[in-house]
């Protein structure tokens, strides 16, 4: 098996009282889409903002390529190639959609700072945009507001917008989440193609897909890790039977 | 031409010919609103683009204005090009200085901390005797325009200052238009929107904020250092809070984050000021009265009413 390209051990984090990541390992490596699963509140989110950095952990270490980024901020650890996506669609509507997903191919470019060109005819940002909103099968109406979509396509629009950036590892939360059964479909197949090239991370409740699409599988109780492996060991497992298939609670 | 061209020329067209009329009093006016527009504009680029509430941008301009009037010796011009471009530097230095501080906070504290570092402007020059403590100084000579033996004006002629400072304008316009389309101006836009986004995405927020914080400060400081020019004297006041709380009215006013809202809230809000001033003793509660009612009514300012006549005319809103 490679080395893992982005690998957190111990990781923990702490609101109050309440340790909403607790000691959590997990490592994301090249090819592999590692599904994450738990009840709500689990931490499953936490756990993607630390990777992230949008949030900062108590304690921990997260390694990516075995370099330690646990302390960089976000923007870093994005530049390192790390693209995350939000559960809560979290896109810039009042730009046109190609706007969203050419601002997102701009930070990739160091004429970024260029006060003196017209970016919206910056030929490689442009490019890059096109081609992330391709794959996320976005290509026509990109000159509508983006706030004007629906929410399957804002969805759509939140992938794009990491793709942009062209990341290694995508940390994907929820990108299925109030998809119609197409969407759904046209998603399920982007993430497959996707698997072959990039370390993925993807919190998702819909367990057809996940079964479907995951090499491996970390199950999360209660900020834990409860059981982490292939998907035939995890749906074998009695532990994950008891503390959250057998609940319904996903 | 995009026919949404034709009005701002027009108005640009009737600005340009005012001199024309030979009313001195008027032009003079008319000069130091265009300097406010300048300094509004500049705001303008934190309030309505960049989505930073700046409260001290007075600061700014008031060292744009002393370093004019610092500069010029007791009997004697200093040069126009090489103290404008100074003014402009020490300006944006000291917003370079001070952004490093005040964008590690945001909302209402940011608003409180720039305000805080602006007053801290205030009473260096108001308490000390660097800039002839609160008494001001006097800048005797204007500054002298020549470039290589040629004149092309003199700031002892209202009618020539009222030129400068339009070509200043306009200029200061077409470069924050350009800047505002740039990859720049785009990411600012972006932090404005979503500033978490924007980190998500790889941008260093902060840097770019700090770019821009201290743009808006160089900018400031040639409005100020046009002030100086204009008027030949400097004094605390145009450091004050009231100042920074002036030019904040104007963005707001004309409309935050639109391409002629700061030069229409600086017209708006110095002739109502003159209007009510020569009407009525109690011109304040008035002027307070009619900015209530604007921001009640137009709640994007002037800019965006603008917006909403035309697109009731021509049908169809066009958006930044």
């Amino acid at each position: 098996m490679s080395d893992p390209i982005l690998e957190a051990a111990g990781l923990t984090r702490r609101f109050g009282g309440l340790a909403a990541c607790d000691g959590v390992a997990i490592a994301l490596r090249r090819g592999e889409l590692h599904a994450l699963l738990g009840p709500n509140g689990a931490g499953k989110s936490t756990l993607i903002n630390l990777l992230s950095g949008d949030l900062k952990p108590t304690s921990g270490s997260i390694r990516m390529k075995g370099e330690e980024i646990a302390q960089l901020p976000p923007e870093r650890r994005s530049l390192r190639g790390i693209g995350r996506s939000y559960q809560k669609t979290n896109i810039f509507g009042g730009f046109t959609v190609f706007e969203n997903a050419r601002l997102a191919a701009q930070s990739r470019d160091p004429r970024s700072w260029a006060i003196g060109s017209d970016a919206g005819r910056d030929p490689v940002s442009r490019e890059r945009a096109q081609r992330a909103l391709g794959l996320a099968g976005l290509d026509a109406g990109t000159e509508r507001k983006a706030g004007a979509l629906s929410h399957g396509e804002q969805r759509q629009l939140e992938i794009a917008m990491v793709l942009a950036t062209e990341p290694e590892v995508l940390l994907l939360d929820e990108p299925l989440a109030g998809m119609g059964a197409e969407e759904s479909a046209r998603m399920v197949a982007l993430l497959k193609r996707l698997a072959g090239t990039h370390a993925i991370l993807l919190v998702e409740h819909d367990m057809d897909a996940v079964f479907a699409l995951a090499d491996r599988i970390t199950v999360m109780v209660n900020g834990q890790v409860l059981e982490s492996g292939p998907p035939a060991q995890i749906r074998a497992s009695e532990r994950v039977q008891r503390a959250y298939l057998g609940h319904g609670d996903g | 031409m995009p026919r949404r061209h034709l009005a701002p020329l027009a108005a640009l067209l009737l600005v340009a010919l005012f001199p024309l009329s030979g009313a001195t009093f008027y032009v003079e006016l008319t000069t130091k609103i265009m300097i406010m527009a300048i300094f509004a504009l500049s705001l303008d680029l934190l309030v309505g683009w960049t989505g930073l509430v700046s409260f001290g941008h007075a600061a700014y301009f008031g060292v744009g204005a002393y370093t004019l009037a610092l500069l010029s010796p007791k009997a004697a011009a200093a040069g126009m090009w090489s103290s404008l471009a100074l003014a402009i530097a020490v300006a944006a230095v000291c917003a370079l200085v001070v952004g490093i501080f005040v964008l590690r906070t945001r909302g209402i504290y940011f608003i409180m901390v720039t305000l805080a570092f602006a007053q801290m402007f205030y009473f260096v020059f108001h308490d000390t005797d660097v800039g002839g403590g609160s008494d001001g100084r006097y800048v005797n000579v204007k500054p002298d325009a020549s470039i290589l033996g040629f004149t092309p004006f003199d700031f002892d002629r209202p009618v020539h200052v009222y030129y400068v400072v339009l070509a200043m304008l306009v200029l200061v316009f077409l470069f924050l238009q350009r800047v505002l389309r740039s990859p720049f101006g785009r990411a600012l836009s972006g932090i404005r929107a979503n500033e978490q986004r924007m980190r998500a995405l790889g941008f260093p927020v902060m840097a770019y904020k700090l770019a821009a914080f201290t743009l808006a400060g160089g900018l400031a400081g040639l409005a100020g250092w046009l002030l100086a020019a204009q008027s030949g004297f400097v004094n605390p006041e145009i450091l004050s809070w009231h100042q920074s709380g002036n030019v904040l009215l104007m963005v707001i006013l004309g409309g935050a984050g639109t391409p002629y809202g700061p030069i229409a809230g600086a017209f708006a809000l110095t002739l109502l000021h003159e209007l009510f001033s020569t009407l009525t003793t109690h011109w304040q509660l008035w002027l307070g009265i009619s900015i209530v009612l604007i921001v009640l009514f137009m709640p994007g300012g002037l800019g965006h009413l603008v917006r909403r006549v035309r697109a009731s005319l021509f049908g169809g809103g066009r958006d930044v």
